[in-house]
């Protein structure tokens, strides 16, 4: 269908289109104008991705004369695919309605891993091998070599791409990362070089969170992005985290260790150029004494993870002259790691101020401030003067640097916390030293700096004002949109009691109460029965579901589960949780019915959707609240109060209930689509956790739910079941509408003409 | 019953092979006597029916004897008869007998009653049970007829021969899925005194674990038994099942350093390690986690905020490949199930098993590395999942499952339908000659050839105006009556009359399908088969008569259209009786005349 908004024609993909949707739209469009940012909470399930896309897309096809450019952040992998596809179906109506001249270029970027096709790179066990794997392919200095010698292997795809020049152009289209490696394959181009190179000229390029907002990636990738750009944060709830991580550096043992192993290294290799090409070294040292200019016109196939710290902090200035010798500067690296040594070496916890630690630097060491910020450029100007192509192995000495520059850089913010134990395992020995960053605002800050319009968007943003606080923005536009249902498809319960009548709870001193355990289980168990399909179960913390795993296989709880339903789990492992989804997917399609055992905070409640038949119930066993004692944690809240005003409580509170949203909200889809939640815990009844809930789900959360025991439960969810199988009029009836067609927004339209 | 009691010249027999003894054996419903001719013979019995379990009796043949077998808990009871005929009586009144006795001795009786018959397999016999059990009108015909001596037992399952058959073939297609539980994850039982537990194992936990460890199917295939005997394999495996149990990783890494057989079991499975790797690949892209690893530059080692789950410290790097968690033999497990059972489970031979399993492996891995149509499959995928249901009209016609639950209903429904409408249709002249319908068809087949058939051969929508057209007769009488399409004529009528109607009906079908089926009679079985037929037939004769008089004045119109057909069809079969009989009288009486 196609409408009107204001002077924008918006082509929809589907023949309806639900009210909040065409509520979005107004909104977003309105921030587009006003050519500032926004934040816009709408509940899942209701087509936040297709509403956005469908109405930016739309918007550069009204105003061909000032094309805007969408960049589309997704937490993942997975959601960036999501988004394609969505994108490709509208894409493809586009094109039906308007002919070629919607044509346009979108694509998903990823980094090597998922992109190259050189088998002999792509094979390799990780990201930064794979890094390392090409850049001994495509180094400059390793292909100036390979001119000469033809022993010296180099990646096919890299030298037909490099050979085609200007000519190496993706055509007008939707490409997904898939779609992305078919086409360099058919062509013999490198899809990962390419698509770095065609961000630039994209309409709508997907990518991840960190490609904007960790400086470390943005310096390479995002750099050139023109300033009329709409940045979309989709899921971005966990935005604020995502910032602090970005700024974060940690150093261990293995660090340290690691760290004086790369500078032997390097140390070596100083003394091999010196002895051979010894020019090179003194061509290094003059070109720092003009300043660190290079960064700019490095051969594409050179470039490395940029300095860690934000763009605007870093200095336009010369290296300072005690470490413009590569000697130098390796010792200056040596007793910097030295003294982290020492620090690690400690009984107690210590926190202290970035300052405090650098004068501590200083007074000890001998190195100053100054020195410390330049550690990261002068690294990597080293390392690229030595032709150092396995990256991989120089990680260590990268990290040091890194968070050199980053307590060197910002005095404000952050603190350095030096744990010699896990507080939880103290008999286990694993000192470890964290810088970390306690504003959000300051990873973010120059995306909203830079770019006209920064788009927040989440099925959880609540409480919404506290995001701008945050984040340290003025959105022009911050709406909480409710959801129009045809009826009442999600059935939210509070479970406070067990089958026999006692709380149940995660709280610290019931957790492990084999009493609490034994009503979790019987209240899957009687769920399992009752529910249909898939069921998705989200604990606190792996180490809980662990434990709550063995105690219900002792009591055999868990063979019971097995014979109404198959149980697949989440682990660390990332390849067997993906399989594990995937199997999960099957048998929920096969119709045998499955339990998902998840964890809050963890990967797949990050973003794996259990729409439909995939989760017709979730059950959230606890409240995830984050672990209270941790000393980042606490300086992380210290902070917050001392700047925001936020106290501890709520925002502890705020973060957990966030989570627990964020777990049940997966289940919903359309409006169609139908599912239950139950948030297992009796801390769920108090009013202060309660009412932090999305509004969508507290307004069904009903009084009757507020207090129930799990045959209580099992009684509503036999009841909802079976109303929810009964077929519906999907457009809503009557006076309230939940499925507009064109002739609906034609109406309304003349309406609201007639008003203004 | 008939006849109260039954008396027969037998010879009794001990076995098959004994002359026997003659005498007179007195068969009355509780019990059967047998009376030597010489009374000084030892041998006579006196045996209620209650106690026989069974009968068997001897395939008809002129030059063998007619035997049959009443099986007794102590023993059996041979006799000897002088004809089949004889025999035959006598058997069907024995059967009837045990029923009855059955019937009296306990409530179980339509399970319990051992219909046994000539070289009926128990198994056989339970499927007639079934049958029955499941079927509560065909249990009522049984009752009628066969306990009412109308028929025998054969003859009333010969015509269902078919029956028994289909739910035969049905039984062998359907095959038993794996087990949901994690059979093999069982916990030893310890006798309490000494330090020795005990783990028991089975067959199909022996399936189970190598299903889902290839490594320890491999293990077998290679160590068994040139290696060790077979109950060393598995005393190792459960003692690495043990240290597994006890999670020390530690210990478990020395144990594994020091038996290399041990090893194999408590380390991690290298052969699912590069299957995982395989499917990794084929992961449906929207939730491939493994790719997000790629994109994440906040985690590398050194970077973020230090999660408080993976504490590892650089000591458990080298006892990694022994780190085994509970969760993953879960994952395993349920994925395995899903998979389904994919060899015979008649194979007891662990060997076999082993063996069987791992070239399925093989020949599936080799299938999947082969499968181009993945990747577009999957691609369809997305997008089927990327649209928004409820807001886009379905794209096909709705379709719903053609759900019918005994088709023969269905289709006896039809066929009726079909015969009222005959007098009603008009018979097409076609003018067709046979070349041109030839040619036609030839030029079809060539175009199929060139353009291939069409993705559903026939559009739904032209199935569906076809089986509207077949079915809306059906329901159009349904309609006639201005009721809703749920009722038919039969519910309009008190119910009495409509249980009576159906059950005569039954009964008329069974008896005529005996009936015609007799012809032409050949044996003297059959006649007398015949004229039983016939009796019990006239018997439900005038009870049609009766319920056509009692129906109400408005209902008789119905009624009286729905006894017709039975009327008729009796009447037919009498008219073929009375001929057939006069024919033979006709034979009898020229017969001897001729001779004479």
């Amino acid at each position: 269908m196609k409408f009107q908004i204001e002077d924008v024609t918006v082509y929809f993909p589907y023949d309806h289109i639900y009210p909040e949707q065409y509520s979005y739209m107004i909104e977003l469009k309105r921030a587009l104008d006003a050519k500032g940012h926004c934040l816009l909470e709408m509940p899942t399930g209701t087509g936040k991705t297709i509403a956005l896309l469908s109405l930016i897309t739309s918007y550069t096809l009204s105003k061909p004369s000032n094309p805007v450019k969408l960049i589309y952040c997704t937490r993942t992998v997975h959601e960036m695919e999501k988004t394609l596809a969505e994108l490709k179906l509208l894409h493809k109506y586009q094109l039906d309605c308007v002919g070629p001249s919607a044509r346009m270029l979108a694509l998903g970027l990823s980094s090597r891993k998922n992109l190259c096709v050189n088998p002999g790179v792509v094979s390799a066990e990780n990201r930064d091998s794979v890094d390392a794997g090409c850049r001994k392919l495509t180094a400059s200095w390793v292909r100036a070599l390979a001119v000469e010698n033809p022993n010296i292997p180099t990646c096919e795809f890299f030298e037909r791409y490099e050979r085609a020049g200007s000519d190496a152009v993706l055509p007008p289209g939707v490409y997904t990362l898939q779609d992305l490696r078919v086409f360099g394959k058919e062509r013999g181009w490198c899809p990962y070089f390419l698509a770095r190179h065609m961000v630039q000229f994209a309409n709508v390029v997907v990518y991840s969170y960190q490609y904007l907002l960790d400086p470390k990636v943005a310096g390479i990738i995002s750099k050139e992005m023109q300033r009329e750009s709409v940045v979309v944060f989709d899921e971005a709830h966990n935005i604020d985290n995502v910032c602090i991580e970005a700024l974060s550096v940690s150093v261990r043992k293995q660090t340290i260790e690691g760290a004086t192993r790369n500078i032997n290294k390097m140390a070596q290799e100083i003394n091999r150029f010196k002895a051979t090409d010894a020019g090179r070294l003194r061509a290094e040292y003059n070109r720092l004494v003009e300043g660190l200019a290079q960064r700019g016109n490095l051969p594409v196939g050179d470039t490395w993870l940029a300095n860690p710290a934000l763009p605007d902090d870093i200095l336009k200035e010369a290296v300072p002259g005690n470490i413009r010798r590569a000697e130098h500067f390796l010792s200056v690296l040596r007793r910097l790691v030295q003294y982290l040594k020492g620090r690690l070496d400690t009984d107690n916890v210590e926190k202290e101020g970035p300052l405090t630690f650098v004068n501590a630097v200083n007074s000890h060491v001998g190195i100053d401030q100054k020195m410390l910020k330049f550690c990261y450029d002068r690294l990597h100007s080293l390392m690229m003067t030595l032709e150092i192509t396995d990256t991989d192995e120089f990680l260590h000495i990268q990290t040091i640097c890194d968070f050199a520059t980053l307590v060197g850089t910002y005095a404000r913010g952050f603190s350095i916390i030096i744990e010699p134990y896990d507080e939880r395992m103290p008999h286990i020995p694993d000192p470890v030293l964290q810088l970390s960053c306690h504003d959000a605002s300051l990873a973010i800050k120059p995306v909203f700096d830079r770019f006209q319009s920064v788009v927040i968007t989440s099925g959880t943003l609540s409480p919404i004002d506290l995001y701008p606080r945050l984040l340290n923005f003025n959105p022009v536009v911050s709406r909480s949109f409710t959801m129009s249902l045809t009826r009442d498809c999600i059935c939210p319960m509070i479970l406070s009691r067990g089958s026999d009548q006692l709380p149940v709870s995660t709280k610290f001193d019931l957790r492990s109460d084999p009493g609490v355990e034994r009503n979790y289980g019987r209240l899957l168990l009687e769920m399992v029965s009752v529910v249909p399909d898939g069921i998705v179960c989200f604990f606190v913390s792996y180490s809980y579901m662990d434990a709550i795993v063995n105690s219900w296989n002792e009591t055999g709880i868990l063979k019971d589960i097995m014979q109404r339903k198959l149980v697949f789990i989440e682990t660390q492992d990332v390849v067997e949780t993906t399989l594990a989804l995937d199997n999960y997917r099957k048998a929920c399609d096969c119709g045998r019915g499955a339990v998902f055992f998840s964890v809050a905070r963890g990967k797949v409640a990050e973003g794996i959707d259990f729409d439909r038949h995939y989760g017709r119930l979730v059950i959230m066993f606890g409240v995830p609240f984050q672990y209270t004692l941790s000393r980042i944690l606490l300086a992380r809240l210290e902070y917050l109060r001392e700047t925001f005003q936020i106290k501890e409580g709520d925002f502890l509170n705020f973060d957990a209930l966030r989570q627990a949203a964020q777990c049940v909200g997966r289940v919903i889809r359309s409006k169609a689509d139908y599912g239950m939640m139950i948030f297992a815990d009796k801390r769920y009844t108090r009013h202060d956790k309660r009412s932090k809930l999305p509004s969508w789900i507290l307004s069904h959360l009903r009084d009757a739910h507020l207090n129930l025991s799990t045959d209580m439960a099992v009684h509503i969810a036999r009841e909802f079941l079976r109303k929810m199988a009964q077929p519906y009029d999907k457009t809503g009836g009557g006076g309230n509408k939940t499925l507009l067609s064109q002739e609906d927004l034609e109406k309304m339209n003349g309406i609201e003409g007639m008003m203004f | 019953m008939t006849d109260a009691q039954v008396v027969k010249r037998v010879k009794c027999k001990s076995s098959v092979k004994d002359p026997g003894v003659r005498g007179i054996l007195k068969m009355t419903r509780e019990r059967f006597v047998f009376m030597p001719n010489d009374p000084s013979s030892s041998i006579k019995h006196n045996v209620e029916f209650r106690l026989i379990k069974g009968h068997k009796s001897s395939k008809e043949g002129s030059n063998r004897p007619a035997l049959l077998n009443l099986t007794h808990d102590q023993g059996n009871y041979i006799f000897e008869f002088e004809n089949f005929p004889d025999r035959e009586l006598c058997r069907d009144f024995v059967a009837k007998a045990i029923t009855s006795s059955g019937e009296a001795g306990g409530p179980t009786s339509e399970k319990t009653v051992p219909h046994k018959d000539e070289q009926l397999s128990s198994a056989e016999m339970e499927r007639r049970i079934k049958l029955l059990q499941e079927d509560s009108e065909l249990q009522k015909l049984h009752k009628q007829f066969v306990i009412g001596g109308v028929l025998s037992e054969t003859e009333f399952w010969a015509t269902r021969k078919k029956l028994l058959d289909v739910n035969d073939s049905r039984r062998a297609k359907q095959r038993v899925g794996l087990k949901s539980d994690m059979i093999f994850n069982v916990k030893p039982s310890s006798d309490g005194q000494s330090n020795r537990v005990t783990f028991n194992l089975t067959p199909e936990m022996i399936h189970q674990i190598f299903a889902e460890k290839p490594a320890v199917r491999q293990a077998y295939i290679n160590f068994v038994p040139n290696k060790m005997s077979e109950k060393d394999f598995w005393t190792k495996y459960w003692r690495a099942q043990y240290l597994h149990s006890t999670k020390n990783i530690i210990a478990a890494a020395a144990e594994a350093a020091e038996d290399e057989e041990l090893g194999v079991f408590l380390r991690q499975d290298a052969i699912l390690a590069s299957e995982i790797r395989q499917k990794i690949r084929k992961v449906d892209p929207t939730l491939d986690m493994n790719a997000d690893e790629g994109d994440d530059y906040t985690h590398i080692p050194g970077h973020g905020l230090a999660n408080n789950e993976d504490v590892k410290d650089e000591l458990e790097a080298q006892y990694e490949p022994y780190k085994r968690s509970f969760l993953q033999d879960i994952n395993r497990h349920a994925a395995v199930v899903l998979e389904g059972r994919t060899i015979d489970a008649e194979t007891r031979d662990t060997r076999s098993v082993a063996e069987a399993l791992a070239s399925l492996k093989r020949v599936e891995l080799a299938k999947e590395a082969s499968d181009d149509n993945a990747h577009q499959e999957s691609l369809d995928r997305v997008t089927r999942m990327a649209e928004i249901e409820d807001l886009q009209a379905p794209r096909d016609p709705p379709v719903a499952p053609l759900c019918i639950k005994d088709p023969r209903d269905y289709f006896n429904s039809q066929q009726v339908n079909a015969l009222n409408q005959l007098p009603g249709t008009i018979q097409v002249e076609s003018r067709l000659s046979t070349s041109e319908a030839y040619g036609s068809l030839r030029a079809y087949i060539s175009e199929i050839r060139t353009v291939g058939l069409s993705d559903p051969i026939v559009r739904p929508v032209v199935a569906f105006k076809v089986f509207n057209s077949l079915t809306q007769s059906i329901s159009s009488s349904k309609y006639q009556l201005g009721k809703n399409p749920h009722e038919s004529i039969l519910d309009t009528l008190p119910s009495v009359t409509k249980d009576e109607l159906l059950l005569h009906w039954t009964s008329i079908q069974e008896l005529l399908k005996h009936f015609w089926s007799s012809y032409p009679i050949t044996t003297s079985s059959l006649y007398a088969k015949v004229s039983r037929l016939k009796d019990a037939m006239s018997q439900i004769y005038p009870k049609l008569q009766e319920i056509k008089e009692s129906a109400r004045s408005d209902s008789r119109h119905q009624v009286s259209l729905l006894v017709q057909p039975m009327v008729q069809a009796l009447d037919a079969a009498f008219t073929h009786y009375e001929q057939d009989q006069q024919k033979r009288y006709a034979k009898s009486v020229e017969k001897p005349n001729g001779y004479a």
